[in-house]
Parts: C-alpha cells; structure tokens; sequence
C-alpha cells in the first residue's frame, strides 16, 4: 500500500478526502435528492409513497397555504439581522480597538452562551421577559408600563430571541474584518484633515464591510429556518415557516408538503442571499465605497 | 468632552453587552437552585440545594443525558477522524478541484439545521428499514457525524495553514521516513487544532436539538427531554445539568489554552 503510494503520489490527497466526501455525498447530497423527490410524492406513511411528476402541484398549494408564514419568517429574519448588526458593530468595535488585554476575555464572553444548552437559554429569556418578571413586574409595580403590556407571545418576544441566539455570528466576523485594518490608513486620514466621525464612515466603515456582509449571512439563513424561538417565545400568530415544516414533518408525517416547503425554504435563502450580494456589490465589498 | 462621551458611552454600552450575553446563562444556573410551586420553574419561589442533592431524581433524564453523551463522543470521534485527514489532503496537497471542494465542505455549514434535519429525515423514511427506520440512536449519530465533519475539517484547516513545513524537511533531512515524520513531527504539530475540532464537534453534538428532532424517533436525548419537558415546566435538575455541561466545557477550553500556552 505505502509502496503502492510511493509510486504515485498524486493518490495521497484522494484517499485521504474520500471516507468524508463520501460521507457528505451519502448523508447530505443523497438526502437532499431524496427529498425532492419526497417533494413530488403523494399518498401517506401507513399506505406508502408514490412518485409522480403530476404532483409537482404540491408547490402551488403548499405556498398559497402557507405564504404568510413565508414572509412573516422573512420579515423576522430581515429584521434580526439588523438588529443584531445594530447591537453587534459598537461591541466588535471595542473588542478590536479599544479592549487592550481585556480582548480575549471578552471574545470569550461572545461565544460563552454557545456553552449553555440552547434550549436552556431561550426557556431563560422566557424568565426575564415573563409578564410579571423581574423586568416588566417592577416597571408595572410603579406605573411606567400599563398592567396589561407584555412582550412574551408577541413578535417582538420571537425577534428578541432569535437575535439572541445569533448575535455571536454577527460579532465573530465584524471583530475579525476590523481587526485587520491597518490603523495607519485612519491616522492618513486624520493628517488629511477628517475628523474621526469623516474617518471612520470613509476608512473604517468600507473596510469592516466584508465581516458586515459575512455576519449578516450567518445571521439571516440560521434565521429563516427558526422555529424554536417562535414555539417557545412567541403564539399562534408567530408561527414561522419553520414551525409549518416541522409540524408537517413530524406531526402530521405530510412528507410531501414538507418537502416542497422546505426546498423553497431553500430557494428563498439562496434568492435573498444572491439579491443581498447584488445590492450591496461585490466590488464595493472588496474596495470599500468610495 | 465629545470624544469623552463617546469613549465612555462606548464603555457602557460594552457593559451592557456583556450582560445581555450573560444573563441567560446566569438564569440557568440560578433557576437549578430555584425552589418552584407546582411544575412550572420561571418565577423565583426560594433557595435550595434540593435538586443538586436528588439530580437524576427526574426519570428518563440521567438516561436522555447518558444518550446525549454517547452520541456526542461517537460522533466526535468519528467526525474528527474523517474531516482531520479531509483537511490534512486540503492543505498539504494541490490537486485539480480543491477549490470545488472546500466549497462542497462549507455547504453543510450554510444551510440551516432544519433542511439538514429534514432531508436526512426523508432519506431514512424513504429507505424504511432497520437499522435506518424507525428512527432511533444509529439514525441521530448519522446526522452528528454529517454536520460535525464540515465543522472539523474548516476547524482543523484553519489550524494547520500556520503550520511550518521546513519541521518536517529538517525531520526527512534527519534520516526520518515519512511515516515517522508524520507521527513524531507532523502530529504532534497539528493535535491541539484537532483537540479544538473535537472539542467544538463533542459541545455541537451534545446540544444539538434541530437536526436531532427530525432523526430522532422516540429516542429522548438531553435537548429532547428539555423541549418535551418544556410545555408541562422544565424540571430545575434539568437547569442543573445544563449548568454543569457549561462549567464542563468552559473548563476544557481553560485547560487547553493553558497548556497550549505552557507549550510555546
């Protein structure tokens, strides 16, 4: 075998990736096949599936049932994503520039809630935002919120906790592009007269862009597929695409709705994804806007 | 005094951050020593030691805990195994199609859980037989192993691009055959990037909850008891064990960056 190797060296790289691709070709790619063709079944579980491309009809329905929980989860997603901007950039910002040996400790703490169950954490959020919690109880005991105001089971409960959950990914990427930024380029700009507001929208804003839009990415897509949150933090009127999948799936063992549900969950990202490079520019991503 | 404003408010805002980040981890933790009315655990009642002293007095959670951890240390063990050597062929060797490949690997990564859990899920109803269908242990340590591999190979990647090859030369320059270089230079190299992957894949696997739900079946592991518990009240020695795996995995990382450090 060794001496076999030693003869044709360009083997190596092969037989060392095949046992994983296989793999990835066996439990990713297959399954994803497979579940187009789910997509076009019809019949149910106790009297087995049939393929046909006539139930390609599966789609129309399915989207026309379901298109509210379609935008409502885009609508969501869109909205987490700038929340978790909003709140991710001052924080990146500091931990690049402004932390000193501080740094490590509170990159820590950005990813120390991934060591908590995930469950654990949003049925915590459920605690603190509860009607009588230790946040809203007290603001309600002195008057400044109305008796009956309440975040849990409303949308706003259902954003908070997806923000939460991956406010991480937005940091992670953001700390990392403006920890590459030679900050001689702000001190060029500031002996060229801009003040440190000009500096930073003409300097350091461009070239954090490549970690906005990465950070974006992995916030949006886990995001669109969110039903946890929703389930747990939010009501009835939440209820995601998500939720609609999962309860196909798992409650109702409709295969075929769900599957076509989830290839154009699939879809959806990839169109937002590519609409979100469009707008924003690859050039732009790479030159900074100038 | 603007820029005062501005450095402090930054400061502050830092602060904040950090507490937003940290208040749910601190509530779990809280909530285990929390002495609840009835079944449901979200409003603090009062202070005890109860459910630390009768932690597996729950049943069906020591058993869902011992399944978590099984399935995390198979899955980390085959995972990291197979994506080590995938990353080894990605960085050591150029050949037609790498590119192609790295980004095949990163796919899994950018696709949410749920299309994950779900397709796996419509292969094994699709094949409709043993061991694949009913669902049960087997079926839930395929699809660990599945994401966890793209995890271990970016993971490991990114540890050995720093990686100096002129070791190895001065190995073979020493008289070492390839094998001996391998295992005397090359892996003691790369073993704290594959102690990290393995690392991130066991605290992947033992939380997982998407994917496991659609491959699970009846079997119940940590993050299925606490999401089946979750509508009658989620018992405070489920809050328990969540705060041990917590203080368990912020201790491994401790000890691997210490001796890490020791080590340079």
């Amino acid at each position: 075998m060794i001496a076999f190797l030693r003869r044709r060296p360009g083997l190596l790289p092969l037989l060392l990736l095949v046992p994983a691709i296989t793999w990835l070709v066996a439990f990713y790619v297959y399954p994803a096949i497979q579940m187009l063709q789910a997509s076009l079944w019809s019949g149910t579980l106790e009297s087995g599936f049939v393929f046909s491309w006539g139930n390609a009809a599966t789609y129309s329905t399915a989207l026309g049932r379901y298109s509210d929980q379609f935008l409502r989860s885009i609508l969501y997603a869109a909205v987490s994503t700038v929340v978790c901007l909003a709140l991710a950039f001052p924080l990146a910002y500091t931990i690049a520039y402004r932390a000193g040996r501080y740094r490590t400790l509170l990159l820590f703490i950005v990813i120390a809630p991934f060591f908590t169950s995930f469950l654990l954490r949003v049925l915590a959020w459920k605690t603190v935002l509860a009607d009588d919690g230790f946040i809203l109880g007290p603001l309600k005991a002195i008057g400044a919120l109305p008796e009956e105001f309440r975040i849990l089971a409303t949308p706003a409960a259902v954003i908070f906790g997806i923000s939460y959950n991956f406010f991480p990914f937005m940091v992670l990427p953001i700390y990392v592009s403006l920890e590459k930024i030679d900050r001689r380029l702000v001190e060029a700009a500031k002996d060229l007269y801009a003040g440190p507001v000009r500096a930073f929208q003409r300097i350091t804003l461009p070239l954090a862009l490549p970690g906005v839009f990465a950070g974006s990415l992995l916030v949006f897509i886990p995001a669109m597929g969110d039903f946890v949150n929703a389930e747990l933090l939010g009501s009835v009127q939440t209820r995601l695409i998500g939720n609609v999948i999962q309860s196909r799936f798992l409650v109702n063992n409709d295969y075929p709705t769900a599957a076509a549900l989830s290839f154009m969950l699939m879809a959806g990202i990839l169109a937002a994804v590519f609409i979100y490079a469009r707008v924003l520019g690859t050039d732009e991503l790479e030159t900074g806007i100038g | 005094m603007l820029r005062w404003l501005g450095r402090n408010a930054l400061r502050a805002y830092t602060g904040l951050a950090l507490v937003y980040l940290m208040l749910p981890i601190f509530i779990v933790a809280l909530f285990s020593f929390n002495d609840p009315i009835g079944k449901t655990n979200y409003t603090w009642v009062g202070f005890t030691f109860d459910h630390w002293a009768n932690l597996f007095a729950i049943p069906g959670l020591l058993d869902s805990v011992v399944i978590s951890i099984r399935i995390a240390f198979i899955s980390t063990l085959i995972a990291t195994t197979l994506g080590t050597l995938a990353a080894l062929a990605l960085v050591r060797y150029q050949f037609r199609g790498r590119p192609a490949t790295s980004l095949f690997i990163f796919l899994p990564l950018a696709t949410p859980e749920i299309i994950l859990g779900a397709s796996l899920l419509t292969l094994f109803v699709a094949i409709g037989k043993p061991p694949f269908f009913p669902l049960n242990e087997f079926t839930i340590l395929i699809a660990h192993i599945t994401f966890n591999i793209s995890y271990v190979i970016v993971t490991v990647r990114a540890r050995l691009a720093g990686f100096d090859r002129r070791l190895e030369e001065a190995s073979a320059d020493l008289g070492a055959d390839g094998w001996q270089t391998f295992w005397r230079v090359t892996f003691p190299l790369i073993l704290p990037g594959i102690a990290a992957a393995g690392l991130l894949a066991f605290s992947l696997s033992i939380d997982d909850f998407v994917i496991t739900n659609f491959t699970a079946g009846r079997t119940t592991t940590f993050p299925m008891f606490v999401w089946g518990s979750a509508r009658v009240g989620v018992p405070p020695q489920a809050n328990a064990i969540g705060t041990i795996f917590f203080v368990a995995a912020v201790s491994a990382v401790a000890i691997g960056s210490f001796l890490q450090r020791r080590r340079a």
